[in-house]
């Protein structure tokens, strides 16, 4: 694993008027990895998406990606420069087609030939698409309509996949299938994954590294393997028995 | 019978200038969820413009039709900078008032500009008629009508296969979504509001040989919003349907039945249709998700 980091985000601070949803937030996405966040509702974990993809203009702080500071940035320059974000409730265009949907995905290009194999690609991932490639989005079931967020995501060809509750409202089985290809994506594409997950087993499961958010800080952070076994994890995210000290002043 | 016949085409002419001007209400509406009240003024402005080049500059017609669209085309998106940008974000009714207040401006400028009298201006279809038996139709007419039947199948191309269509109608039905594609929202509605403005300027240059080219012809609009609502505010063939629905119900009534039935005739029937049918002829029930 390379150490250097795709995607930093420093001290950043992000609000919805007067409601502070991220209070100081620093992470790592290093380059080709999958990095898990971690938390319960009202945590912040979205807001971090958002403000990464530049929907949410941050208070303070700073956003680098590769290198390069792109806070307060247009959302389609930041698509533009190879962040892709797939939505929690998956956002889709419901009166276009899948593959309509498809190919808006691909809007910052503009290689035709190129897009077409991509749109292959992607029926290959999830051959459910292919079947119903000519309906409109809003008639896809929800494991369906993920399943058409994660490859419309992909088709600008991101270099940072943010994914926001993947696993939202689907059965066990789908769950398990969405993440196998998430794990795909990594190995076979390279692209580097920001996980925002309430299923935690999943996603510590999934990732390789994992950042926990309580009220808009991070509260802690490590690999998933050294995550699993720690106490607090376990007992809040889990739901397995362990010694937290949850409530408790840190 | 050949009365009726003639009353309904000449209904169906008049219509299709109020569905062009309804679909430039729908256009806006469906990707900004504004209405734009000042459409009307727009679809006059357009009419102006024709006057300037094809009267007082003596283009040759079609040269000036091109010019007129391509200068409104500029207009609305100047409009849409200026008016609607600033306070996109804030409160429908300050959106509303400030396109009202914009209707108000263009009205007060036209005057300014091309003064109070009622303009003519000539085209090729002028004084022209077509003989269909012992039908007589004047080329003005049918000339509104075959403009408006190739725009709508210009419009339904742009919209079903070119990438910023599809991107136009993708960001009308999902905003935040257009914005993670990288579709550049803001571009859209300038978009939006200069390829609404070229509708109404057809509107408005079809319009002009068939009445006076005046100050207060933007008040037209008025009697497309009815349109716009009965087709289903929102639909894009409702609008024409709608449209062409009143144009045919003004005719008839203005025709047949007492004086001044024909300006109410339009509520009439928005009225009897939205008790019948309150999603309107084409609207659909499904709410957008919001």
């Amino acid at each position: 694993m390379s150490a250097q980091p795709i995607l930093r985000l420093a001290n950043i601070e992000s609000c919805y008027g007067p409601i502070t949803a991220i209070r100081g937030i620093s992470l790592d996405l290093m380059q080709g990895q999958i990095v898990a966040v971690l938390g319960a509702n009202g945590a912040g974990k979205t807001s971090i998406l958002k403000t990464i993809s530049g929907v949410l203009d941050p208070l303070k702080g700073t956003i680098e990606f590769e290198g390069r500071k792109i806070q307060s940035m247009e959302p389609d320059k930041v698509v533009r420069l190879g962040i892709s974000h797939v939505p929690e409730g998956r956002e889709m265009f419901p009166f276009l087609s899948v593959r309509d949907n498809l190919r808006m995905g691909a809007f910052i290009r503009n290689d035709q030939k190129e897009i077409a194999a991509d749109i292959e690609k992607m029926f290959n991932y999830f051959p459910v698409l292919r079947e119903r490639q000519d309906q409109v989005a809003g008639q896809l079931s929800g494991g369906q309509q993920q399943m058409l967020a994660i490859s419309r995501a992909l088709m600008s060809r991101p270099k940072v996949l943010l994914l926001d509750e993947p696993s939202l409202g689907l059965s066990p089985l789908l769950v398990k299938e969405i993440f196998a290809i998430i794990r795909r994506l990594n190995a076979e594409e390279g692209v580097s994954i920001l996980l925002v997950e309430q299923n935690a087993r999943m996603a510590l499961d999934t990732a390789h590294y994992g950042y926990v958010l309580e009220v808009g800080r991070v509260v802690m952070h490590d690999t998933c393997a050294n995550l699993v076994k720690s106490d607090q994890v376990r007992e809040f995210y889990l739901g397995l028995h362990g010694q937290g000290d949850h409530g408790k002043r840190r | 019978m050949l009365d009726f016949v003639q009353q309904v085409i000449g209904g169906i002419a008049l219509g299709c200038v109020y569905g062009l001007i309804a679909l430039g209400f729908v256009l806006i509406y469906k990707a900004t969820e504004v209405v734009n009240f000042a459409q009307g003024e727009i679809m006059m402005l357009g009419a102006f413009l024709s006057f300037t080049f094809i009267a007082t500059l003596g283009l040759n017609y079609w040269f000036a039709f091109l010019l007129c669209v391509i200068s409104m085309a500029i207009l609305g998106a100047v409009m849409e900078r200026l008016v609607v940008r600033p306070i996109l974000g804030y409160p429908q009714f300050s959106i509303v008032m400030a396109t009202i207040g914009l209707g108000l401006v263009i009205r007060s400028l036209v005057g300014i500009i091309w003064g109070t009298d009622d303009l003519r201006i000539e085209t090729p279809f002028t004084g022209g008629v077509v003989r269909v038996g012992s039908l007589v139709l004047a080329q003005d007419s049918l000339s509104i009508i075959v403009a408006t039947g190739l725009l709508c199948v210009i419009l339904y191309a742009f919209f079903r296969f070119t990438r910023v269509g599809i991107a136009m109608q993708a960001t009308s039905q999902n905003m935040l979504a257009a914005y993670y594609m990288g579709i550049p929202v803001k571009r859209m509605f300038s978009l939006i509001w200069s390829l609404s403005a070229i509708v109404a300027c057809c509107a408005g240059i079809l319009l002009a040989p068939i009445t006076f080219i005046h100050a207060n012809l933007g008040f037209l609009g008025i009697k497309a919003f009815p349109a716009a609502v009965l087709g289903g505010f929102g639909s894009i063939p409702g609008a024409l349907a709608g449209g062409i629905t009143i144009g045919i119900v003004e005719s008839l009534s203005g025709f047949y039945l007492p004086e001044g039935f024909k300006d109410v005739a339009a509520y009439v029937v928005l009225l009897a249709v939205l008790l019948w049918r309150p999603q309107g002829l084409f609207g659909s029930n499904a709410l957008k998700k919001v």
